[in-house]
């Protein structure tokens, strides 16, 4: 009697203690580690559970990371941050439609004493410009993520050709938002933040903003439900309850009220044209 | 010299043949081709000097080892899965991590005995033994002496038609001794047929019906053992008597 | 220095009030790991006793192999049970990723090959015994596998603390498959990765104190129930 039937029952009541639980109301929504770490769903979520009774549950990635999720149909819903990687998402059909829901701003983080001398600078281009040219140490989050993509695409911006320009003071970690700050924080480098993240950070060493303000460091966020035609597991009604009421006057003040140390990390702007 | 001849059960597993076995270990032949019969009635002991091969042809007998060539076959064959009718008890007593009657009730569980009789028949063979006493007792925190008396008692609740035994008291002192001699003798009574490897004289004195001599992986010599002890046969047989001393 | 000191505040804190969702993160990472080990020695202890006590071709290569699946990455298994249970893969019907099922079978994996392998390697030195009395008696080669694992209890005891250690601290694994979702598939382990990575070092490292005391805990338990139960059978 080596595996004896006992050991089978065992087996499937191990198994069976963790069946589905009777929650059959919930949703999976996949988002990115900025919107989860800056706190921002521990205050929405419960709201919309209160109000609707359905549970959402967040699995956060990098942005990249979310629409792959997504396009393997493991999530109701994807809200993330890179409107072209999610523009290309829909026309793939993996989405129904989306809806801008917020935007934040990025801040260039880094070290106090500034070797590349662009503290307090407006512009965003030109401090890149400076830090490249300074070859002062730069930290990027090499993942995919909303944010990685914002800061490629502010080098093309400024006209520095990554591939050519890399050497040792760029380094690629490969990370999340926070373990990047980390990063950072030991080695007093440069990087690109979004300030939710940032104000939440609590290691921040030597570190702090030294540019902010440029338009072109504001970060949409958009929200689109996957779409079920294509994933036909798609939890369509409660995820379409979701996304109507992130957009809904309700959802975007509750979004406007989240404040971290009196600071309001997020700006609704669901109404805006073209966002 | 005690005879007991007859049929312990309707199948006999007795006479046992073997046809020119040969065992090989890698290149090392330690059986160089033995032809014998082994039948019921008779103590049989095994003797021999050292490397002579007396424990691998128990082995071979008792079925723990395959021969490299040659045959060995019983009278009656064991069904496989079935209820073993030999059994066979090692120079160091092998016991399970359970109470003296647990692991005789294992040997009887293993032989297909209900789970009513179990206790009874197991108590029963302690009490033959001597060691009741120590039926609650770990088993593995029992002497020498009281675990191969431990292991006899589990041959005695499982009956068999044949017991191998190889070097029983080897490592025992002279008390203990006694004690396994006295069951042996107890068993050979109740109708086991008994097969004895030893290196004690003193003991194939007290125990051996007839002798088997083995030198170098061959048969060398086989007679009765009153006429092997006083007047071996084989030079070999000399040689080995003069150098061993009795006991 | 100073953030170790801290951390133990901050672990005694939160101690200390019984807060609640640390409470049920603590619950939910026993309950999936000793789901796991359980899960792991059913499966784990018989083939590695199987193996032991068979002789077959191959049977070195298989405990080569076995030996080396030991190290197994958990990040490895994490993914691969991921691309199983996806809803793009063979099994996403049954609908289990993200929930602890997932972890348990996830860290089942894990383990296991620990687990058989070093069962095998106890069974086979104890076989060396056994082997002869066992089968004299009339053993089936299986049936001395299972009355070796019984025998061996104790020693085997240490082998399944070995795996429930090992689930208890993987973090790779339950990552993927379970998503740290807040209030259903957070565990310590990723608890801790979540607030490193929100670089809130302190609490990190108490819950890092306080996941390492409860696996000290259990290990202390076993190590109690294995002497009085040793005391008694030698």
């Amino acid at each position: 009697m080596v595996v004896g039937r006992r050991a089978v029952a065992a087996l499937l009541a191990a198994l069976a203690a963790f069946a589905a639980p009777a929650q059959d109301r919930f949703i999976t929504v996949a988002s990115t580690t900025s919107t989860e770490q800056s706190g921002l769903f521990g205050y929405l979520l419960p709201i919309f559970a209160g109000k609707t009774g359905i549970q959402v549950r967040v699995v956060a990635l990098g942005t990249g990371q979310a629409l792959d999720l997504a396009r393997r149909g493991d999530a109701d819903v994807v809200f993330v941050h890179a409107k072209a990687a999610e523009e290309k998402f829909l026309a793939e059909g993996h989405g129904v439609k989306r809806h801008p829901v917020m935007y934040n701003d990025f801040v260039l983080i880094g070290p106090r004493n500034d070797p590349a001398g662009i503290a307090r600078s407006r512009d965003i281009l030109e401090a890149l410009k400076k830090i490249q040219t300074a070859q002062a140490p730069f930290v990027s989050r090499g993942d995919k993520s909303g944010t990685h993509m914002a800061e490629l695409d502010l080098w093309k911006a400024a006209g520095i050709d990554l591939d050519n320009a890399r050497g040792p003071w760029y380094r690629d970690t490969g990370q999340g938002m926070g373990p990047a700050l980390n990063t950072a924080a030991s080695m007093n480098a440069y990087l690109l933040a979004d300030r939710g993240t940032w104000l939440a950070f609590k290691n921040r060493g030597d570190l702090a903003i030294l540019v902010e303000g440029d338009r072109r460091l504001y970060n949409q966020y958009g929200v689109m439900l996957v779409n079920p035609d294509k994933h036909p597991s798609v939890k369509k009604d409660q995820g379409q309850a979701f996304v109507d009421w992130v957009v809904s006057p309700e959802g975007q003040k509750a979004i406007a009220d989240y404040k971290i140390d009196g600071e309001r990390l997020f700006f609704p702007n669901a109404e805006q044209a073209g966002a | 010299m005690t005879v007991a001849v007859h049929m312990r059960a309707p199948l006999s597993l007795l006479p046992l043949r073997l046809d020119d076995v040969v065992f090989e270990v890698g290149a090392r032949r330690i059986i160089r081709g033995i032809s014998m019969t082994l039948e019921a009635g008779p103590r049989t002991v095994i003797l021999g000097p050292n490397g002579a091969g007396k424990s691998v042809l128990l082995r071979l007998c008792h079925g723990l080892l395959p021969p490299t060539a040659g045959t060995i076959r019983w009278n009656a064959p064991e069904l496989p899965g079935g209820p073993r009718q030999q059994a066979m008890v090692f120079q160091r007593p092998v016991m399970l991590r359970r109470s003296a009657l647990g692991n005789v009730t294992y040997a009887l569980k293993r032989m297909g005995v209900p789970y009513g009789e179990r206790r009874e028949r197991a108590l029963e063979a302690l009490r033959r033994v001597g060691l009741e006493p120590f039926a609650g007792h770990a088993a593995r925190v029992l002497s020498g002496g009281e675990q191969q008396r431990l292991a006899l008692a589990r041959v005695w609740a499982l009956r068999p038609q044949v017991l191998f035994l190889d070097e029983p008291t080897a490592s025992l002192d002279p008390g203990a001794t006694h004690e396994i001699e006295n069951v042996i003798g107890a068993l050979h009574a109740a109708g086991t047929k008994i097969v004895m490897v030893t290196h004690n004289l003193g003991q194939t004195h007290r125990l051996a019906d007839e002798i088997l001599f083995m030198h170098e992986g061959r048969l060398v010599e086989r007679a009765p053992a009153d006429r092997f002890l006083k007047h071996p046969a084989s030079r070999e047989a000399a040689e080995f008597l003069e150098g061993e001393l009795p006991w | 220095m100073n953030s170790i000191a801290e951390a133990a505040g901050q672990a005694f804190l939160l101690v200390a009030t019984a807060d609640p969702k640390l409470v049920g993160i603590v619950l939910l990472s026993l309950r999936i790991s000793l789901a796991a080990v359980l899960i792991g020695c059913t499966i784990g202890l018989p083939i590695g006793a199987a193996i032991a006590v068979n002789e077959f071709r191959g049977r070195r290569t298989l405990t080569v192999i076995l030996n080396g699946l030991m190290g197994l990455p958990s990040v490895v298994v994490g993914l691969v049970v991921y691309l199983l249970l996806s809803r793009a893969g063979p099994f996403g019907a049954w609908g289990i990723l993200f929930t602890p099922t997932a972890m348990v079978i996830a860290q089942a994996i894990l383990i296991m090959p620990t687990i058989a392998a070093l069962s095998r390697q106890v069974v086979a030195d104890a076989w060396e015994e056994y082997r002869e009395q066992l089968l004299s008696l009339g053993e089936s080669r299986l049936g001395a596998a299972a009355t070796l694992l019984w025998d061996l209890r104790f020693s085997l005891v240490t082998i399944v603390l070995a795996g429930f250690g090992r689930a208890a601290s993987e973090v790779g694994a339950v990552m993927i498959v379970g998503g740290n979702i807040d209030g259903v598939t957070r565990v310590m382990t990723t608890a801790i990765a979540l607030e490193t990575s929100k670089g809130d070092l302190p609490l990190a490292l108490g819950l890092g104190l306080i996941l390492l005391a409860v696996v000290l805990a259990l290990n202390a338990g076993a190590h109690v129930v294995k002497e009085t139960a040793q005391r008694r059978y030698g």
